[in-house]
């Protein structure tokens, strides 16, 4: 490496001088040696003992310390300026020099005269307070945050298109959850965004709140039916009001490429620059996080091992970088452990292809595009419901693959819901406070005083009886500790 | 009438055609600027048709041999005299004929003399360049004609022709006595210093072109890394207690700001080195033992602003190039103060920077390619030679009037090579 060959050039060389420097410079400089280089030669030499015996370079600290004319040479010197140490080093710098000069002052004088870098030992500078400070590094931040947007304009996307993200939701314990983690990685996509949430069961305050903290440009409609507790059920239903989001899009005639977004599923960043390559229909490779209820009562060792890669749905590709095919996923090793009803804690199930899988340029939902290609099919004219967008396109070969054709997983997607019958509260906010308060029986915090100050018992008391697997968790927590 | 109208329409069509070939070439991937320095906008200029090169035959001791002793010259970074030699013996300003030339170029390799760990060692030059100097001036007239005045030599070591790695017993040595009027072309420049003489050429360091080609990485790559340096900041071996090394600059840079978040500073050597500098807005090149580094190319190459501390430094090309414009110079003295000096920087300098530093002559400046493509550093020697053009009238002697002293300088250089 070109590092390592500079620091063994720099490391070696020197060692170099010291070595042969003796035979030849006494080749190279004038055979006379005057007395003064005799007497410093002398000097050397009883300074090496010296040190041999006390264990450190003796003679440089002696001649600093008889030559210096500012204290200016030591390790952690405070700041000076150039002027005194140019003074102080025009002496003995010449002194300090290792080797045996005899006639060096007058020609260094004549080179320094000229220039201020003299060549010798300086000091080496240390501020009073050698620590970042915050409003540089707050400042270093913008300028590479401005950096970074100027290299987005130059080399990201030219024309960026509107995202158009579609959402199917419905109120249940872990909306909140997973609507929050989609909401704000839409947040953080530096395109234009249209925000598509299409609520089943009707509108609700609870998902208007939620959205509404976003910022985003929304369009929260609802859907009139309410979501059962199976998952096959469940697929359907989505797919209907992604159908009816996608009518939507037709009719305020939105300009854009159109993804979706399942609330319980993870974006990269990444996806939203990538998405912007296609044309009209692409397809992107969907990491599927199938394994994530824990079937810890049946720790198969085959399983285990099957189950270790991450499978992943998306386009398959030829070694020319065309549509060869499709990955789907595998669903039989998981066959007998499958869930059915929402809150089974048996491992959830992809479909065959997702629908997060793909995006779609808005213009082919329009009534009357021009330059609409013919393979698409209209969504009125859609004889029942699709399992996936695959079935808007009457021949599936025109799909764009992305993300390095299919190679970049950009999408993550997961299922995981709550029990049917767990409560939460509105909003997730405790408004007023419950009425029934339980001091805990163990604290959490050993070191915690046995006593709790009266106005702590209510907040102590809330936690108890809000979710039940709560207390499994610190009762595990606390046995750990004992 | 018709006829004018057809002509004036010609005459529209055209220029159209024109702006519209300009505006092409300037709509490319990345906006830059042009990169004029002192001499003008001189960096994409052709030396074709300005001047004329003769190339004088050595015998192959002085260069072949050297080379076929030790093939690690080609690599290090004292490659650009062996491929100098190579390109000019191609090259469409060589000239066959002496009378015609305007310069002449002497090939001998004095920096490949390398010990087994690929130093050169430089004890054998002076004795090495003085033989070649006599051969030349005994077998062609052209030497003694102007006593080397229109010679120009390549010498990148450390110091230049004061042939030697150590700064004291460089200026100690001076520049070689013989080569006291002819050009010289080194990497070593420093203001008022005794081995940079007036009127030399600086180029930079050699740096493998292709190598630093396989490491580039997408531009859209975001720039995360504020200032980034790998390297030594104390040389334990030869100066233990700092000081001396870097002239005590590099050990401020470590005490100063190692525990900054802001400073990617430290001494591994990582395998991403070219990557992270790809990744930096800023990249810090100190003086080592010597004031240049392949740092500052390095930097060039991959859009890190360079920040240059080595006071009175003069950077390759410098009259072709505005350093001043293109990097951040900070005095040693300065060194304690540099996250105030490089956070104070406004982002719209900063930006500019980076667009000339985008500006692919310049980086094509600082490289030597084999084989050599327009605008390289080959191309900006002979451009800097070009401009010395026309050489003066007292360049040449009068008949038996001798100016350099043959027999000055130490008495182990007069011993023959």
């Amino acid at each position: 490496m070109k590092v390592s060959a500079l620091q063994q050039s720099y490391l070696n060389r020197r060692s170099y001088s010291f070595r042969s420097s003796g035979p030849l410079d006494s080749s190279s400089d004038s055979a006379v040696k005057s007395p003064a280089a005799i007497f410093w030669l002398v000097l050397h030499g009883l300074c090496c003992l010296i040190s041999l015996v006390l264990g450190f370079r003796f003679s440089r600290l002696v001649f600093f310390f008889l030559f210096s004319t500012s204290s200016t040479n030591f390790y952690a010197s405070p700041f000076r300026s150039t002027a005194e140490l140019a003074n102080a080093f025009d002496v003995h710098s010449v002194l300090s020099t290792n080797s045996i000069t005899n006639i060096e002052l007058p020609l260094l004088n004549k080179t320094v005269a000229n220039s201020r870098v003299v060549v010798g030992r300086h000091g080496i500078r240390i501020r009073p307070w050698p620590h970042p400070n915050p409003t540089e590094v707050i400042k270093a931040h913008r300028i590479i945050e401005r950096v970074q947007k100027e290299q987005r304009l130059q080399f990201g996307v030219t024309d960026a298109r509107t995202v158009i993200v579609i959402t199917p939701t419905y109120a249940r314990t872990f909306q909140a959850l997973h609507l929050t983690g989609v909401m704000h990685s839409l947040m953080l996509v530096p395109y234009d965004l249209v925000w598509i949430v299409v609520e089943a069961g009707g509108v609700s305050n609870e998902t208007a709140s939620l959205i509404g903290k976003s910022g985003l440009k929304t369009i929260h409609v609802g859907f009139n039916q309410r979501m059962p507790n199976s998952w096959d059920e469940r697929n359907k239903l989505e797919s209907k009001m992604r159908i009816f989001a996608l009518r939507i899009v037709r009719e305020k005639k939105l300009d854009g490429i159109v993804m979706f977004a399942d609330d319980s599923n993870m974006h990269s960043m990444e996806l939203f620059d990538e998405i912007q390559n296609v044309k009209w229909f692409g397809a992107f490779s969907v990491g599927i996080l199938a394994n994530s209820i824990n079937t810890d009562e049946t720790a198969d060792q085959k399983e285990e091992e099957e189950t270790s890669r991450m499978p992943v749905q998306g386009p398959a590709c030829d070694s020319s970088n065309m549509l060869a095919g499709w990955h789907t996923f595998n669903t039989l090793p998981f066959a007998g452990k499958i869930a059915v009803y929402i809150d089974d804690r048996v491992t959830v199930l992809p479909r065959k292809l997702e629908w997060s899988g793909f995006v779609l340029n808005s213009r082919l939902l329009w009534k009357d595009g021009g330059d609409k290609p013919e393979w698409i099919k209209d969504i009125d004219m859609l004889a029942g419901d699709i399992e996936s967008p695959l079935g808007l396109v009457k021949d599936p070969s025109v799909v764009e693959p992305l993300g390095n054709c299919g190679r970049q997983v950009l999408l993550w997607w997961l299922r995981v819901e709550a029990r049917a019958d767990s409560k939460f509260p509105p909003r997730w906010i405790i408004d007023p406070p419950l009425e029934i308060t339980v001091p805990s029986k163990r604290t959490p915090w050993p070191d915690a005083p046995p006593e709790l100050p009266a106005n702590e018992i209510p907040v102590m008391g809330i936690e108890e009886p809000i979710v039940k697997h709560s207390t499994k968790t610190r009762t595990s927590r606390s046995k750990r500790r004992s | 009438m018709e006829i004018w109208k057809w002509v004036l329409f010609g005459i529209l069509f055209l220029s159209a055609f024109v702006v519209k070939i300009e505006a092409f070439k300037l709509g490319r991937s990345q906006p830059t600027e042009r990169i004029s320095g002192s001499a003008g906008d001189v960096l994409e200029d052709d030396p074709v048709g300005r001047l004329k090169v003769f190339v004088y035959e050595l015998p192959s001791k002085y260069n072949k041999k050297i080379l076929q002793k030790d093939q690690r010259c080609l690599n290090h970074m004292f490659a650009a005299e062996i491929y100098m030699h190579r390109f000019l013996l191609s090259s469409p300003v060589r000239t066959l004929n002496p009378e015609e030339a305007d310069w002449f170029y002497t090939p001998v390799y004095t920096t490949c003399d390398l010990t087994p760990n690929g130093l050169p060692l430089p004890f054998k030059s002076p004795r090495m360049m003085r033989s070649a100097i006599q051969l030349i001036s005994s077998n062609w007239p052209y030497w003694n004609r102007t006593e080397g005045a229109d010679h120009f030599f390549l010498v990148p070591h450390d110091f230049g022709a004061c042939f030697h790695y150590q700064e004291e017993k460089a200026i100690e040595r001076g520049i070689l006595p013989l080569l006291q009027r002819a050009t010289l072309v080194q990497t070593f420049g420093q203001r008022n210093h005794v081995c940079l003489k007036e009127g030399s050429i600086t180029i930079p360091p050699y740096a493998p072109p292709q190598k630093m080609q396989t490491h580039l990485i997408p531009e859209k790559t975001p720039r995360s890394i504020f200032v980034y340096f790998r390297g030594l900041f104390y040389d334990v071996g030869n100066d233990p207690e700092g000081g001396y090394y870097a002239r005590g600059a590099r050990a401020a840079v470590w005490e100063n700001f190692k525990d900054n978040p802001l400073f990617d500073i430290s001494t591994e050597h990582p395998t991403t080195y070219y990557e992270d500098m790809q990744r930096a807005v800023f990249c810090l090149c100190p003086l080592g033992w010597a004031p240049w580094s392949p740092r500052l190319v390095e930097a060039v190459i991959f859009g890190c602003i360079p920040v240059i501390i080595a006071d009175d430094i003069v950077l390759p090309f410098a009259d072709a190039i505005p350093w001043e414009e293109i990097g951040v110079f900070v005095d040693e003295k300065d060194v304690p103060n540099l996250d105030t000096i490089l956070t104070s920087i406004p982002p719209e300098v900063i930006l500019r920077k980076q667009r000339l530093l985008a500006n692919p002559s310049m980086k094509q400046a600082m490289l030597f390619p084999q084989p050599a493509q327009p605008g390289d550093a080959f191309h900006q020697v002979l451009n800097g030679l070009a401009r010395k053009l026309p050489h003066d009238k007292s360049v040449y002697l009068k008949p038996g009037e001798r100016v350099l002293n043959w027999t000055a300088g130490p008495v182990g250089d007069l011993k023959p090579w």
